[in-house]
């Protein structure tokens, strides 16, 4: 089995129930976990490894998450800073489920807007919303575009 | 229900079909008590008298009745609770809410919680679609808007007027040339966008390289805040100033058009030449925004 076998390089120890996001593009681990609001302060047991040799990109970030499994939506939220990840839900050290993250249509509470002039910047009861365009994320309210950098604007 | 928030909600046949409206109002045929029974709130959290009038205007033509809460009062109002609870009180007033606030997207929020229809009146640097609708009817008004060529000159940076109107136009095959200096050229986002809608969009710098090619003249205000010193200021503003000697070569039926008030970038002397438009405009606010109250209070 993969844990006992120091060839397979699994850098962190094994987990028995959880979520492992792998393939995450190289350096965006830290980004990935504020995207998921899972920040020093959650209770979560974490495993992180960065710049990992990978096949596929060359290096990349794996996140473990132990005994939660992550949602669907709440992890599609990364495919926009990792649109390679895969989503490994583990049950019993094994993997129970793979998918892929899917750049959703539509981001709500993820990134804050950048313009000061924007309503979602003041006290109302509102939560930020961006479109998720080709060309960046429009703001819901203000049309603003932010077209790079998006891990700056994460909330 | 029916909003009207941003000019980017609209497609083609949602503007002809207010624009027609709008033409119908301004023709005279309608019931003139069209709206008897309805109220309108007029809620403006940032001075705006001539708008304000505008629909107030538009209101009392369609014989409706209106509150209208200027910006003395509804900065105190505003102080004390969210935009999001003014709104819903003034849902159980009003038939439908007019909204003019200092921050962009201020109208789009508004509708998420009003239970009335929510017509944007300016939301800080960010939309003005009946603005836009009256300058579209403007224009229509003289000439069809298909494959004109559009000059739109002035601060084109922060000047709402300018995108919006740029959003539009862009539905209907026109040919954009913007005009602006150093620092207040269109941001690149919506070059971009308009560009992607299939607009032919040209930048310039200075209005005599493109005054002879335009069908219409879209001026802006150039605000004295934009800039470091006054002499700066009016450096810039003295060299987009539109005089009667620039008018030489223009088609014939050019038309200028500014969204008022001015300041100094029209010379009074052009008031006289046949291209001035800008107060006929100024006066096709009201039919416009009679069919934008009609419509969203039917
Ligand atoms: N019990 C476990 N605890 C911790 N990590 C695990 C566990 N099981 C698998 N992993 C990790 O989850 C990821 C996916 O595991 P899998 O066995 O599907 O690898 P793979 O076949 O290389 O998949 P992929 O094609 O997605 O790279 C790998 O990074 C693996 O190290
Ligand atoms: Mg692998
Ligand atoms: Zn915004």
């Amino acid at each position: 089995m993969s844990r006992t076998d120091p060839s397979r390089g699994l850098l962190v120890s094994p987990i028995r129930n959880g979520t492992v996001i792998d393939h995450i593009t190289a350096g965006e681990a830290l980004n990935v976990l504020k995207i998921l609001g899972i920040t020093g302060s959650t209770r979560e047991c974490l495993s992180i490894a960065t710049n990992v040799e990978s096949k596929r990109l060359g290096r990349k970030d794996i996140v473990k998450v132990e005994n939660r499994e992550l949602r669907k939506e709440e992890v599609d939220r990364i495919a926009l800073i990792a649109p390679h990840a895969k989503i490994n839900i583990i049950r019993e050290y094994q993997v129970a489920e793979k998918k892929g993250v899917k750049i959703p249509k539509i981001l709500k509470g993820v990134v804050r807007c950048p313009n000061p002039g924007c309503i979602t910047n003041s006290s109302e009861p509102t939560e930020s919303t961006f479109e998720v365009l080709e060309a960046g994320l429009r703001c819901f309210y203000c049309d603003w575009l932010i077209k790079d950098n998006i891990a700056n604007h994460i909330i | 229900m029916y909003h009207i928030i941003s000019i980017r909600d609209f497609e083609r046949r949602d503007l002809d079909y207010l624009l027609d409206r709008a033409q119908e109002f301004d023709a005279g045929k309608y019931q003139p008590r069209m709206l008897e029974d309805k109220l309108a709130a007029l809620l403006f959290v940032e001075p705006s008298t001539r708008t304000r009038m505008s629909f107030a205007t538009a209101m009392a033509r369609l014989g409706g009745m209106w509150i209208s809460v200027d910006s003395v009062e509804a900065s105190s109002i505003v102080k004390g609770e969210t935009l999001a609870d003014t709104i819903r009180v003034l849902s159980g007033y009003a038939d439908a809410i007019v909204l003019r606030h200092p921050k962009e997207g201020a109208a789009r929020l508004a509708s998420e919680f009003a239970t009335v229809p929510v017509i944007n009146a300016g939301d800080g640097a960010g939309q003005h679609p009946s603005q836009t609708l009256l300058d579209l009817y403007t224009i229509r008004q003289a000439m069809p808007v298909d494959g004109i060529s559009v000059g739109l000159l002035g601060d084109l940076r922060y000047g709402r007027t300018a995108h919006s109107l740029a959003l539009a136009l862009s539905l209907y095959g026109v040919t954009l040339h913007t005009i602006a200096p150093e620092g207040l050229e269109m941001p690149e986002s919506i070059i971009f966008e308009l560009r992607e809608r299939g607009m032919e969009v040209v930048e310039h710098k200075d209005v005599q390289e493109v005054l002879q090619e335009l069908d219409v003249l879209y001026v802006t205000r150039i605000q004295r805040e934009r800039f470091p010193d006054s002499a700066s200021y009016y450096n810039v503003a003295s060299s987009y100033r539109i005089t009667p000697d620039l008018l030489t070569d223009v088609r014939e039926h050019l038309m200028i058009l500014h969204p008022l008030p001015r300041a100094g970038e029209i010379d009074p002397a052009v008031d006289r030449t046949p291209y001035a438009r800008y107060f006929e405009q100024a006066r096709n606010g009201v039919p416009v925004r009679m069919a934008l109250l009609r419509e969203v209070m039917r």
